[in-house]
């Protein structure tokens, strides 16, 4: 329990010292609130406008998710048969980097003209930011193991299979999850990057549409207070990662396990 | 009849470093051999050559029987750092197919063999150096091997330890009449272990010399002056080999 508030007490000091720092400033040098409003005004917005946020908000998060889902399923899958043989990684993993170097945003407008629902666009958006981390990853993870645990399998007689069940797949297991949590973040990104391309067409009401549409009616508060649930999103898929990392690693991996003093 | 022999082996890597060249050797049933030699010698790489790991690039490598269960036990623990030490030592069974329940008896036997009696939940991490390569060695046992084969497995443990499994090992030796090829740098341990020592020499790899020992081994032996003389003999061979 210390642990736990050692970890959550600094930076929630920070956090209240700053937003007091922001409320103070913005009041002693008069900001006016269409420029800089300060937190209370911007709570203030969240709790009004709740009503159209929260459902946004929900649009978000479900493409955010299911775009991390089916990157998860894709990329492992992909990793796993990159795994099979180096001529097949050779092949096709430039091809992922292809995809990762290229901008979503330059190729967002491409696929919302080819797919015609959005919401599958949006998702082909995200998950194409989000997958590359976990293919590289677990392809990493897949070929890191103990050379000497491989020989020792193959003096036992084992089959491919059973080496990769029982070596390969644990092995990777680490790195799987040190890209799931870069991933996470990167599948909101993805979303939301795309909503913004879409959200001329006004088909969609994911946050940041409603940012594009606070933003075109002046009404910054509510602006930040869209933001503050993206930010506060990501922040959430970070933490639940991370506590996934932590319970699956805990007993054994260097980077979970607690150093004695 | 020997239950391995080796007859004029080589082994030539793809850099085209010569390990071995004309090695002879033969293990028979019960023996504890040790390969005795500088580093760079190729004694590891007989080893893995017994063990079937690597293609001999010349002579041959017969066996006196088709069933040989091997257990090898390398130099560092080579434990799945993921499982706990009775999944460690459940993985030569597990690849035989062998369930859960009807293994269990025997990894709780190779557990109490090797002293890890009550171990069996932890985590490879969570034990001592001397612990993890009592893991490794259980689960070399778990297999109920003709041969052991052991590649400098107590190189990195401190004295006390060694000295401890050394023991531990012979006594393991002496009441389940294996078959142990055993590998190592050291001539106080060679002497102390083995029934014979091959001598290796190096550039390229062969034995140069045998010296077989008959002492009664235990606790007093270290301390005697035939131990003694038996390392001073040990020594000169091992000198002699590495004469360019």
């Amino acid at each position: 329990m210390k642990g736990f508030l050692g970890r959550v007490l600094p930076p929630t000091v920070i956090l209240i010292l700053a937003l007091t720092a922001w409320e103070v400033a913005v009041r002693a040098y008069k900001v006016p609130v269409y420029i800089v409003p300060g937190p209370i005004v911007i709570f203030q917005a969240l709790v009004r406008d709740w009503v159209t946020l929260y459902p946004s908000l929900i649009v978000t998060v479900v493409i955010t998710l299911s775009a991390l889902t089916a990157a998860t399923v894709l990329g492992v899958l992909i990793a796993v048969l990159f795994a099979q043989s180096k001529w097949i990684e050779r092949s096709f993993f430039p091809y992922a980097v292809i995809l990762q170097v290229t901008p979503v945003v330059a190729i967002a407008p491409l696929i919302i003209i080819w797919v015609k629902d959005t919401a599958t666009a949006l998702l082909i958006c995200a998950w194409i930011v989000a997958f590359f981390p976990i293919v590289s990853n677990t392809t990493l993870g897949l070929n890191s193991t103990d050379h000497n645990l491989l020989n020792l399998l193959q003096l036992y007689g084992a089959s491919r299979r059973q080496v990769f069940w029982y070596l390969r797949l644990p092995s990777a297991l680490p790195y799987f999850l040190g890209g799931l949590r870069i991933s996470g973040g990167l599948a909101l990104i993805g979303a939301v990057v795309a909503e913004f391309v879409a959200g001329s067409g006004g088909i969609q009401s994911g946050l940041a549409y409603r940012i594009l549409e606070a933003g075109y009616q002046l009404q910054i508060p509510r602006m930040f207070a869209a933001l503050f649930m993206i930010t506060g999103t990501g922040i959430l898929i970070f933490v639940i990662l991370t506590a996934v990392n932590h319970f699956a690693l805990r007993r054994w991996h260097e980077s979970a396990v607690r150093r004695e003093g | 009849m020997p239950l391995v022999a080796l007859r004029g082996v080589e082994k030539v890597y793809s850099n085209g470093t010569e390990a071995l060249k004309g090695l002879d050797l033969q293990i028979r049933e019960g023996e504890f051999v040790s390969l005795l030699g500088p580093s760079g010698c190729g004694k590891s790489t007989v080893l893995r050559l017994i063990a079937g790991l690597g293609e001999l690039s010349g002579g041959e490598l017969e066996w006196s029987s088709l069933q040989h269960e091997i257990g090898f036990v390398f130099q560092d623990p080579t434990l799945m750092p993921w499982a706990t030490v009775s999944d460690n030592i459940y993985l030569p069974l597990r690849v035989k197919g062998i369930a859960r329940a009807e293994a269990a008896p025997r990894i709780e036997q190779a557990m109490q063999q090797v002293g890890l009696a009550g171990f069996g939940k932890s985590y490879p991490r969570e034990l001592s150096g001397g612990m993890r390569m009592r893991v490794s060695i259980a689960r070399a046992l778990v297999a109920q091997p003709r041969i052991l084969l052991m590649d400098e497995p107590f190189a990195a443990l401190d004295e006390i330890t060694r000295f401890r499994l050394n023991d531990d090992l012979l006594e393991l030796w002496a009441s389940q009449r294996w078959t142990v090829v055993f590998v190592t740098h050291s001539v106080f341990e060679s002497v102390y272990l083995s029934t014979r020592i091959l001598v290796m020499s190096a550039r390229p790899g062969r034995v140069s010399s045998e010296v077989v020992l008959d002492a009664k081994r235990d606790a007093s032996f270290r301390t005697s002056a035939a131990y003694a003389d038996q390392c001073r003999t040990v020594s000169a061979r091992l000198a002699e080999a590495m004469l360019p």
